[in-house]
């Protein structure tokens, strides 16, 4: 993962941290959505879980920097540069997953964040920059390992878990 | 404390709530928060922009924008945008297809539309696949890939979109993959931003009908080169290339269509005259 | 051509009423053609039973048309000795010959061509004063005009008349119009207020989306030649979604192309106006004639229950005035309207009143900032209040597929039932007023035709032994059948007159409207137009 190009300062650093608890808030929400319409309630309930858990994350951020309730994403993410490294891309899912995937998809969303921050932490000029990134991948950390125990309480997926008798259906 | 910086509207500003009905999975998905994105990026009012399509999977994005939209028929997206934009030329016009809606029924459009270069956005998702109608090849689909209609395959050459723009003389030509939303939203920014018909074929799986399309993820790469401005080069390019090289391939210099309404100069009644004796 | 455009203007500049058809073989250039004028003291739509005089410069394959060119006894042929004798199929009508050296004429004089010679001869034949004739030709000549204006002279002052064709002196009048159809069917759109055109050629209305063209741009509006007319007819749908009044025109073979998008346009509730100059069909038909077979396809041709506008102008200045009411119920109540011209219509030129016009503004109903925006909103009229795009608070989507109130999508009953009764709603609600028909006599008996057949019968009508009343419909859909009842009050007959094969009009009144027990149908398809005497004659049949 390549440190992105982002000022050294310590407040554009916390912004940056910020929006990508909410991209994946956003990410996690339309997943819910997505398989809400396909009937497949129970994962949907897994995303709208892991989007509660980042917004959490994301209110802390707010609260740590006292900022105002509605702030509003930087422009990173449009400048042609990969999405946030907590934000699962729309290829992940499948409308007869099981909570199981659900979760792997997170711990996966998990593992780049700590790679991310870790990074930072590493190969960044500024000293308070390095501080707060090493905080934030120790965080992801211990998301890591929430997802971990979280998918041992879920059952494995059998093989066969994506068949499904009804065919495809036209729409219009 | 500073607050980080601001920008008027972000991407879900141009999304409604509506939910999309495509299939989990689907790359129309990353397209339209691509799309979103590009617009917030733009700093555009949703209400400044319209979102015009016809019939298909990726036709239905209109609906979950929170922009002006128009779902008309199969195929006709372009001449209903060309229209729109000639009569309202300060409204942002994007035009929303898919391989089959674009490149079977909406041919002859295609090529009308590069050529008389209006200033539009074409963005079409094209997953080798009619994916609405439960998977009939399309004019992008491999000559081998069977199907119902079409069993062992129906031994046809694809379809080369990106060449017959540049033949017809669109303005702007790129290609952009599903699997980089930020990506594909920088290049849509740029094809809103360049003047005429700017052409944005986005290889988008279908997750239904076409599964074995995860491996695009892998094949796609980075144009190995800088757009050209030079169409006949960009035509060889492309011709040769492996069908997966993402970026902006050719930017021209043509003059967009130039037929906007003017400023009256003349009444009603003074037609007239050309008819009294 | 040259030579009938030239007598009609003259006839114009004299004061008269005139009106000019024409015909011709398909060759593109140096093919036969024939121009057919009437010139009258009185306002007509049509041509007269026959012709009293035919000119002829030369005979070449005049046997494409002879049809259209009856002659009587008591008319005069007037041919050019060196072309040979006039053909059997117009002597046999007992029609008197009288030759006149057309081409010896002409190359006596510098520049002259034989059809000058004969204007002037058909000049001085019917009385039309030499100035006039001058003055068409300062007129209409670029090139050539001493050489026309001298072989006209030579034209009027060598033909022999016994004053057995000259005209009474004209009614002199307010100033007259010289219009054609399809001029008049893009002034009216133009009045209506449309301002988008989208164009794609077809004979024979290739001339109205010119005429436009420039007309356009002089009031602030833009044309867009199309690549076909799938791509005109939707064009014209995303400049009126816009918010811009649009039309496009066309012919039989175009509006089946066109008619998948009516069919968008009433499900989105888009105003958008066709005028359809209809010609022979079916298929590619015969390109350069007139039929009235397309009221089928405009009535019915769309699939589904597609409630939608039709009008039918019924004589060449109505055209004006049929399009522009069609502009204002597209606009007002947001649906597709077709306006049924045809090729008679469309490509005659003639001297009319000037029209008399209203001061109509009718508008799209606009939509207020209403949280949230409901596009296709029930209301009682069933018209909803329509956003324009780029109004802040009132995004929507135009959708083909059936919708809620909102817009979205839906595929539930109920939605599907609301929007039907709502579309189907906003159209019966329509009080056309007296505009819906041109009703003219009193008698037991009553013609009921549409367009260009609407001026044959007015005149087999003031002709002796009729006492019977025009009722010429204009408005076509939606039906009328209670102001229909009302008018046929009274009379025990009926005659429908119609230029089709299978009688299309006939079935149309039968499917929508109460008729007496005596309904009889006149009817052919075309080329050949109706003659008033034919008319008359089935009329006054007991």
């Amino acid at each position: 993962m390549r440190i992105p190009a982002i000022e050294a300062s310590y407040e554009a650093f916390m912004s940056r941290a910020y929006a990508i608890e909410v991209e994946a808030v956003e990410r996690y929400t339309q997943f819910a959505d997505q398989l809400e319409q396909h009937n497949n309630r129970e994962v949907a309930g897994v995303f709208r879980k892991l989007a509660e858990i980042e917004g959490l994350h994301a209110k802390h951020i707010l609260d740590e920097m006292g900022w105002p309730s509605l702030p509003v994403l930087p422009v990173p993410y449009a400048s042609g540069e990969p999405e946030g490294p907590e934000t699962a891309p729309f290829d992940s899912l499948h409308y007869l997953m099981q909570p199981y995937h659900a979760l792997e998809i997170a711990l996966r969303c998990e593992i780049d964040a700590v790679n991310y921050f870790e990074d930072i932490a590493a190969g960044a000029a500024d000293e308070r920059v390095r501080k707060a990134a090493a905080h934030m991948a120790a965080e992801e950390q211990e998301h890591v390992t929430l997802m971990r125990d979280w998918m041992k309480r879920v059952p494995r997926p059998k093989a066969g878990w994506d068949e499904d008798q009804d065919p495809p259906r036209m729409s219009e | 404390m500073n607050a980080p910086l601001a920008i008027p509207l972000q991407a879900k500003d141009f999304k409604s709530d509506y939910k999309p009905v495509w299939c989990p999975g689907c790359g129309d998905y990353s397209v339209l928060a691509a799309i979103t994105k590009a617009l917030a990026m733009l700093e555009l009012k949703p209400h400044n922009v319209a979102v015009v399509s016809g019939i298909g999977c990726s036709s239905r994005i209109p609906a979950y924008t929170s922009c002006y939209g128009f779902h008309g028929v199969h195929g006709r997206s372009l001449p209903a945008a060309t229209g729109l934009k000639v009569a309202r030329p300060e409204l942002t016009v994007l035009v929303a297809s898919g391989d089959g809606d674009g490149y079977s029924i909406g041919g002859n459009h295609f090529l009308h539309a590069c050529r008389r270069n209006v200033d539009l956005t074409y963005i079409v998702m094209d997953n080798h696949v009619y994916g609405m109608t439960k998977g009939q090849p399309s004019p992008t689909t491999e000559p081998d890939w069977s199907s119902k209609l079409a069993p062992g395959g129906t031994g046809l050459r694809e379809f080369h979109p990106l060449v017959i723009a540049l033949a017809s003389g669109a303005n702007f030509v790129a290609r952009a993959f599903s699997g980089d939303p930020n990506g594909c939203a920088s290049i849509i920014v740029e094809a809103v931003r360049h003047p005429g018909f700017s052409f944005v074929e986005v290889l988008s799986p279908c997750v239904t009908f076409r599964p074995e399309q995860r491996a695009w993820k892998d094949a796609v790469h980075p144009a190995p080169v800088a757009p050209t401005d030079d169409p006949a080069r960009a035509a060889r390019r492309i011709m040769t290339d492996d069908g997966f090289n993402i970026g902006v391939l050719y930017k021209g210099s043509r003059p967009p269509y130039a037929g906007r309404p003017a400023a009256p100069t003349a009444s009603i009644e003074e037609l007239e005259c050309a008819f009294q004796l | 051509m040259t030579a009938g455009n030239i007598l009609l203007e003259a006839a114009a500049h004299a004061g008269y009423y005139a009106l000019m058809t024409r015909t011709s073989g398909p060759q593109i250039r140096g093919g036969e053609a024939a121009a057919m004028l009437r010139i009258s003291t009185y306002a007509t739509d049509g041509q007269d039973d026959r012709f009293q005089i035919l000119a002829a410069i030369d005979w070449q394959n005049v046997q494409r048309f002879a049809s259209e060119l009856p002659l009587g006894a008591a008319s005069l042929i007037l041919g050019d000795p060196a072309q040979g004798e006039p053909p059997e199929v117009f002597t046999k009508s007992g029609a008197r010959y009288v030759p006149l050296p057309l081409k010896a004429l002409a190359a006596k004089v510098s520049g002259g061509w034989p059809n000058m010679v004969a204007v002037g001869a058909l000049a001085g034949l019917v009385g039309l004063p030499a100035e006039a004739v001058e003055t068409a030709l300062r007129k209409s000549m670029k090139k050539g005009l001493e050489g026309a204006i001298a072989a006209a002279r030579l034209g009027f002052s060598t033909i022999e008349t016994t004053g057995a064709f000259r005209l009474e002196p004209p009614r002199k009048g307010t100033a007259r119009w010289l219009i054609t159809g399809n001029e008049a069917a893009g002034y009216g759109a133009l009045r209506g207020g449309v301002r988008f055109v989208a164009a794609y050629p077809i004979t024979p209305a290739t001339e109205l989306l010119e005429w436009l063209s420039p007309a356009l741009a002089k009031v602030g509006g833009t044309l867009v030649q199309a690549e076909d007319e799938l791509a005109s007819i939707n064009m014209a749908l995303g400049a009126s979604f816009g918010g811009v009044p649009a039309l496009t025109a066309t012919s039989g073979p175009g509006l089946s192309l066109m008619i998948e998008a009516l069919g968008l346009g009433v499900a989105a509730e888009v105003p958008l106006v066709v005028v359809d100059v209809m010609r022979t069909g079916p298929s590619t038909g015969i390109a350069t004639k007139s039929e009235q077979a397309d009221l089928g396809i405009a009535l019915h041709g769309l699939h589904g229950d597609a409630p939608h506008i039709v009008i039918a102008p019924n004589s060449i200045s109505d055209c004006i005035a049929a399009t522009e009411w069609a502009v204002g119920l597209a606009e007002s109540l947001q649906v597709p309207a077709i306006v049924l011209s045809d090729q008679y219509f469309g490509q005659a030129r003639a001297v009319v009143d000037p029209p008399a016009f209203q001061d109509r503004k009718i508008e799209r109903l606009k939509a207020a900032n209403g949280v949230p925006y409901k596009r296709y909103a029930l209301t009682p009229s069933g018209i909803s209040p329509m956003a324009v795009p780029g109004t802040a608070g009132t995004e929507y989507t135009a959708d083909g597929l059936e919708h809620n109130e909102r817009g979205l999508p839906s595929s539930q009953a109920g939605d599907h039932l609301a929007q039907m009764e709502k579309r189907a709603r906003k159209i019966a609600q329509l009080d056309p007023g007296e505009a819906w028909a041109s009703i003219e006599g009193e008698g037991e008996t009553a013609v009921l035709t549409f367009g260009s057949c609407t001026g044959p019968a007015r005149e087999a009508l003031a002709r002796e032994g009729c006492r019977a009343k025009l009722i010429s419909m204009r408005l076509l859909s939606p039906a009328q059948p209670e102001r229909l009842k009302k008018a046929l009050q009274g009379v025990k007959r009926v005659l429908v007159v119609e230029q089709n094969h299978s009688g299309q009009f006939l079935r149309y009144l039968r499917s929508e409207y109460e008729l007496p027990a005596d309904v009889r149908s006149l009817r052919r398809p075309g080329p050949l137009p109706f003659r008033p005497e034919e008319i008359h004659r089935e009329v006054v049949k007991p």
